[in-house]
């Protein structure tokens, strides 16, 4: 039995990934769950909505790679964000512009409108594999490691090593920045209020005097800024590549519906709880057991309950078995 | 102060609100009556701009304002308050009423970043004058109670204290007695009497509680249909061989006709 190489196993293996992508997610479940709460309808847009925004990190970075610019240890990208922020930004509003606001002068039915973001969605996606390509680009520059696995089992002399890749390390620290302000933003400030003024009850915020345009316009700038970071950091993470943002779509929403459609609190827990599960279950337990148990009991199988392949269908059961039996999630959102 | 020109409202084919056309004095504190479904708060509503109407004419002051969006109406002065009492229910009593004055330093999204001295001896302004409402309304103990948890009645003295946040022209509320105990509706009536006396609000009340009508409102308007049948003093309503007739069948016509024989 040896406690400390399984608990090095666990954090290298289960915790420290399922940290940074629970970030990721939470960043993007944040989003989702703000249009919910002010634009009445779910943003099948939003998986799209990211990687269009980190495209335009991507292309900012090459460029400022190309002038010689560079964070020494730190992914150049990180400052090309407000670039990748402000692109999302304007496309974002021009869709509201020309799309959404049409369909809110109508007060349609949100069905109507999730359709419609399922319209805005291919139109995303055709404009980011027309301009980037579909295919994998790699974007990451500056060192790799915070702490390598190597480093590590020197400094500790343990069996097992403990990896710290920099893209997790800058993933947490960014979303802990990123959802105190949003936090602040909307506890504090006046117009973060009137937002939420707005999603509490839109009739008495009209007749309070809130100008439901300009509470409309601060909502996406927002989610045109948290789609822009959480796609970068997953992009620096894992890798670019359009489908993948799609697919994220998924464990997502999973969270922003676990936590409570329109509840910000919701969407970080969610998001967590989405990236534990999936990192748990589809991981191969065999190695932190057998660092546990005394060896007559070693597992000889993987004891993988999932393999990696299936990993979507984690969050697809998560998300059937909470609408089936608390549809309106952890903290209490909105019913869907 | 308002004139309201043969207003139509049609959900459908159904006439919820079928050629009305009423004044309200400046200054006054008018009562619209009238049974279940007459068209009251279909007719708050448009003049309020929450729905546009069908056909009709809605002037303030003289100025056309039929159709403007609710919160465009507000800035002019014109509030109103829901059959339903709505509340914030994510924040304090306190906070809901220092949402409503428009026009905040802190909407802008620079002053938030820069100027948040500025911000906040604005806010400790405001706060104060929320204060100053609660106390007026008597429900000062509830500032930092999440609104979600008041009762049905202090939801509506939170209602009338919204109006108060800022310098209202008129204020439309929709019954105001509506599941609200009688001390509370006494509490009520001298706050709806004291901001006509000493701030000069005009209201519109809807409301089925008689007494409370015949307390505190002159002229009385009474609806049947989508349609204006009768105005004056709650007497002379009662009185009105028509009014008696959309009653019929209802307490209004029996007290009625008791208080003609007396
Ligand atoms: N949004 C709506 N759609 C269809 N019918 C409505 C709507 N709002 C009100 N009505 C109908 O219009 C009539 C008048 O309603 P309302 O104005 O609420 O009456 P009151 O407030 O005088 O009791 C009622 O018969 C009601 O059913
Ligand atoms: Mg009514």
């Amino acid at each position: 039995m040896d406690f400390l190489n399984a608990l090095v196993a666990l954090s290298n293996f289960v915790i420290v990934p399922a940290v940074a992508y629970g970030s990721q997610l939470a960043l993007g479940a944040l989003g989702v769950t703000l249009i919910y709460g002010i634009l009445r309808f779910s943003n099948f847009a939003h998986g799209d909505t990211m990687a269009f925004g980190t495209m335009g990190v991507i292309l900012a970075t090459w460029w400022l790679q190309g002038l010689g610019v560079s964070l020494g240890p730190l992914p150049t990208a990180l400052l090309a964000l407000p670039a990748g922020i402000a692109i999302c930004a304007a496309l974002v509003l021009a869709t509201d512009r020309v799309v959404y606001r049409f369909y809110r002068a109508q007060r349609v039915k949100p069905v109507i409108l999730v359709i419609v973001s399922m319209g805005v969605m291919f139109v995303y996606n055709g404009l980011t594999r027309f301009v980037i390509g579909p295919g994998d680009q790699s974007f990451g520059d500056g060192s790799r490691f915070v702490i390598s696995a190597l480093d590590f089992r020197a400094m500790t002399g343990l069996q097992e090593g403990l990896a710290i890749r920099t893209s997790q390390a800058i993933t947490l620290v960014t979303a802990i920045v990123v959802v105190a302000i949003l936090f602040w933003f909307l506890n504090r400030t006046r117009t973060g209020k009137s937002m939420r003024a707005y999603s509490d009850n839109e009739d008495l915020a009209l007749l309070s005097g809130i100008n439901p345009e300009r509470v409309v316009l601060v909502t996406w700038l927002i989610v045109a800024a948290l789609a822009t970071v959480a796609g970068t950091l997953y992009g620096l993470d894992k890798s670019f590549k359009p489908f993948t943002y799609f697919q994220l779509l998924l464990p997502i929403f999973a969270s922003a519906i676990v936590g409570g459609l329109g509840s910000p609190v919701g969407a970080i827990a969610g998001g967590f709880i989405i990236a534990f599960s999936e990192v748990t279950i589809t991981y191969a337990w065999k190695k932190v057991l057998g660092h546990l148990l005394p060896e007559s009991l070693e597992p000889d199988g993987l004891v993988q309950l999932l393999a990696v392949d299936y990993k979507f269908a984690v969050s697809f059961v998560i998300l059937v078995v909470v609408l089936l039996i608390r549809p309106t999630g952890l903290f209490r959102g909105k019913a869907v | 102060m308002i004139e309201v020109h043969d207003l139509h409202k049609h959900f459908g084919g159904f006439h919820a609100v079928d050629g009305a056309s009423l004044r309200i004095a400046p200054g006054s504190i008018t009562g619209l009556i009238g049974p279940n479904g007459a068209g009251k708060s279909t007719l708050f509503n448009v003049i309020a701009g929450v729905l546009p109407p069908t056909s009709g004419r809605v002037t303030m002051a003289g100025e056309d304002i039929t159709g403007l969006p609710p919160h465009a109406l507000f800035h002019k002065g014109l509030l109103r308050t829901f059959q339903i009492a709505h509340e914030f229910h994510s924040m304090t009593v306190l906070e809901n009423l220092m949402m409503v004055p428009g026009g905040q330093a802190g909407e802008s999204l620079w002053t938030t970043w820069v100027a948040r001295g500025r911000i906040r001896r604005e806010e400790a302004e405001i706060a104060a004058r929320a204060h100053e409402v609660l106390e007026f309304l008597t429900i000062d103990h509830l500032a930092d109670e999440k609104a979600a948890n008041l009762s049905g009645g202090q939801k509506k003295l939170l209602e009338l204290g919204r109006t108060m946040m800022v310098d209202a022209k008129i204020v439309f509320l929709d019954e105001v007695g509506a599941g609200v105990n009688r001390t509370l509706l006494n509490t009520i009536a001298d706050a709806i009497q004291r901001l006509n006396a000493e701030r000069g609000y005009t209201f519109v009340v809807i409301e089925h509680d008689m007494d409370f009508i015949g307390r505190i409102c002159d002229p009385v308007i009474c609806m049947a249909e989508g349609k204006v049948l009768a105005e004056g003093t709650l007497d002379e309503i009662k009185a009105d061989e028509r009014v008696i007739e959309a009653y019929l069948g209802t307490g209004l016509k029996n007290k009625a006709k008791t208080e003609a024989e007396a």
